[in-house]
């Protein structure tokens, strides 16, 4: 099989992982090829709307292992290929060369055993450094149960590592995923994370100390493959995050993949429910939300109509309106389509002037669903809407629009 | 009303410290784009030099206090390619320098404004520009060159020029542009002047390699036109290689999607657990 074939069924095996993240580490250029800015660039955009920043690849495609919403278990009839070391080096060189790339993201089915299979990709990420002087974005996969020293030589040539959480709960991989354990999986986390720490604060006081895993790590968990509620997913990422201070978790929408196992809903991928989640997410680490406040045992999903903040505040009017001229910072957050930028941008313009209804247009605040909820320097009659049962629908116009246009942009920024 | 046509951000600097110094309020002075009326308007007003050179000797000694985020501000600013930047910025720089040392938080001003506007688009394009570069390998006197041609919207050669010099230090390359061209030879970056599109090689083989790549990594399961075309308009695709496959990818989506979901398990021939050896 020649390296194209490989790579078209490499490629396609391995983008179900949605990461696609380059930022987060710097690397000075200079000396060898290459460098790393600490911002992410993407080089192209498929058709699905995702951006192509990393040369997405497993090495191989074979598994021991039989996750039933992996194209790559076992027992699927899915077209099979591996790379050699040296083609996953060589590829990644001439991709990055004609600028088509900013790194690799290596992931790899089970072959044999996870020390192995964790072997092979600490290989290829070694010889990139070592032997082409490579300073691009390199992500490798951590294999949960590979031994802690293979761990430890990926976080030493890698950007960034990750294990994946797969499905949101344990039960949820009893379900559809019987040779994986949340024990181990965390376990390797908790590796990560130990080392991540060490080496920041040995670089806290030796400046030339070497770098562990410097974009440090992340996951990402499938949803809408089994039964668990936005509830237990954002439980399960809150946690995550605290314990493992993962940079993020990434929520990948069931697809329907090519041969697949019947137990599993074959149908278009909830893509709506994965942006709610991807904004919830965004409440509870740039917003200061809790999980908990934006679901509720009442509500245990997130309302697809609506953003989860707008929801928030609809269920909390006895909060607003809020004085955008008065509030502080954290009751600023909280208003439905204001976004942190512009709430930085707030707290510094109404130290000069008084805020009024013209100044949040210009910096594009989301008037139509922010406006009730707003006490402005001028008249703002939209604030007699708050206690009305219209609310929700004057508001919700504003919503269709941006979920048709703004989709895309939201989930780059994260602003909404 | 002096007019003086302006082409660069040095160039704006000085002529506004002159006027600075002489008190020109910035309703008395038009700077006009020095690119433009070269081609347009060949007499209009004066060059910047011949505006220094009338200028009294005083001037170089003055010092005036801007914020430093001015100066970021107005080096992207001067990269736009807006007619009106270069008046735009000197009537920033007297009112921060007349009682409104602030001026620049007020985000909601006018002024202010568009200035952040003309920035965001600037920066905007320099990050096009990073990341939709596709050089192209050729062989020249023997050696691996690697040569693009790309259209910016804005003048941003010159901004850019560090990043690719730091990231592609150990390869000879050269990135035509209309405006200008930039050259490393893995020691010094050179500027020329700009060329055409047939002054860079048509085809790099490797490009069936990517375009490989691009197939397979989209899931034809999600399309987000919109989303793509956002991030990605139209106007950067005659220079994208793998933007060439786009329409057979959507004309085929429909048919690949309903395979997958119509395909139940089989489980006719399970994958060995052990793979080949490495050839």
């Amino acid at each position: 099989m020649d390296v194209r074939n490989k790579l078209e069924i490499l490629a396609d095996a391995a983008k179900y992982d949605a990461s696609c993240a380059s930022s987060g580490s710097k690397r000075k250029g200079g000396a060898g090829l290459g460098n790393s800015t600490g911002v992410g660039l993407c080089h192209s955009y498929t058709p699905d709307g995702r951006c192509v920043s990393l040369l997405k690849i497993l090495l191989t495609n074979y598994c021991i292992y039989d996750c039933r919403f992996c194209v790559n278990r076992v027992s699927s009839s899915t077209p099979r290929a591996r790379f050699t070391v040296d083609e996953v080096v060589r590829l990644t060189i001439d991709f990055y060369k004609r600028n088509y790339i900013e790194g690799l993201f290596l992931s790899s089915g089970i072959i044999r055993s996870p020390d192995y299979t964790m072997e092979q990709l600490v290989e290829v990420a070694r010889r990139l450094r070592l032997e082409q002087g490579f300073r691009g974005y390199i992500h490798l996969k951590a294999i949960p149960l590979a031994a802690e020293e293979l761990i430890v030589a990926a976080g030493h040539w890698a950007d960034r590592l990750s294990a994946n959480i797969e499905l949101p709960r344990q039960s949820d991989l009893q379900q559809l995923a019987p040779d994986k354990k949340r024990i181990d999986i965390e376990q390797t986390m908790a590796q990560v994370r130990g080392h991540v720490d060490e080496a920041q604060s040995e670089r806290r006081r030796f400046h030339k100390a070497p770098p562990f895993a410097p974009a440090g790590q992340s996951t990402q968990m499938v949803i809408g493959a089994t039964r668990s509620t936005d509830t237990d997913i954002l439980r399960t990422s809150a946690e995550l995050y605290t314990k493992y201070r993962l940079r993020r978790v990434y929520y990948s929408a069931f697809s329907p993949i090519p041969h697949a196992d019947s137990r599993l809903p074959a149908k278009s991928p909830p893509l709506l429910r994965e942006h709610r989640l991807y904004q919830a997410d965004w409440l509870m680490r740039f917003y200061g939300f809790e999980a908990t406040e934006i679901v509720t045992p009442k509500a245990p999903n997130l309302d697809l109509n609506l953003d989860p903040k707008h929801a928030w505040a609809l269920r909390n009017r006895g909060l607003f309106p809020v004085d955008v001229n008065k509030a502080d910072r954290e009751m600023l957050l909280r208003v439905p389509g204001i976004g942190t930028r512009n709430v930085a941008r707030i707290l510094k313009l109404r130290m000069h002037r008084a805020i009024r209804l013209k100044d949040l247009s210009r910096l594009r605040v989301a008037l139509k669903r922010a406006k009730p909820f707003l006490v402005t320097a001028d008249h703002n009659p939209a604030v007699f809407l708050l206690d009305s049962e219209r609310l929700q629908k004057r508001t919700q116009a504003g919503e269709r629009q941006l979920l048709l246009f703004d989709a895309a942009k939201e989930a780059t920024t994260g602003e909404f | 009303m002096s007019e003086i046509a302006v082409k660069t951000f040095d160039q704006w600097r000085e002529v506004a410290r002159c006027a600075l110094v002489a008190g020109s309020d910035p309703a008395a002075i038009d700077l006009q784009d020095g690119w433009q009326s070269q081609t347009i308007l060949p007499l209009a007003g004066n060059t910047a030099s011949s505006f220094l050179a009338e200028m009294p000797i005083q001037q170089a000694t003055s010092d005036f206090k801007v914020p430093r985020s001015f100066l970021k501000l107005a080096r992207y600013v001067a990269c736009h390619r807006v007619v009106d930047r270069w008046n735009l910025l000197y009537r920033l720089l007297w009112r921060l320098t007349h009682a409104e040392p602030q001026l620049l938080e007020i985000s909601t001003d006018d002024d202010v404004y568009l200035a952040r506007k003309w920035e965001r688009q600037v920066r905007r394009d320099t990050h096009k520009m990073k990341a939709f570069v596709r050089f192209r390998r050729c062989i020249q006197e023997d050696r691996e060159w690697f040569v693009a041609w790309y259209r910016s919207d804005h003048r941003v050669v010159r901004l850019v020029a560090p990043f690719f010099a730091d990231r592609f230090a150990s390869m000879h390359w050269t990135i035509l542009t209309p405006d200008e061209s930039l050259c490393w030879d893995l020691h010094e970056l050179r500027f020329g002047p700009g060329a055409p599109r047939s002054s860079a090689p048509n085809r790099d083989d490797l490009e069936a390699m990517w375009k490989s790549y691009y197939a397979s990594t989209f899931n034809p399961a999600r399309i987000k036109l919109n989303a793509m075309n956002a991030e990605m308009p139209r106007r950067y695709w005659p220079t994208l290689p793998e933007t060439e496959i786009i329409d057979d990818l959507l004309a085929n989506a429909p048919r690949r999607v309903a395979e997958m979901t119509k395909e139940s398990t089989r489980c006719s021939r399970p994958a060995s657990h052990e793979s080949p050896v490495d050839s």
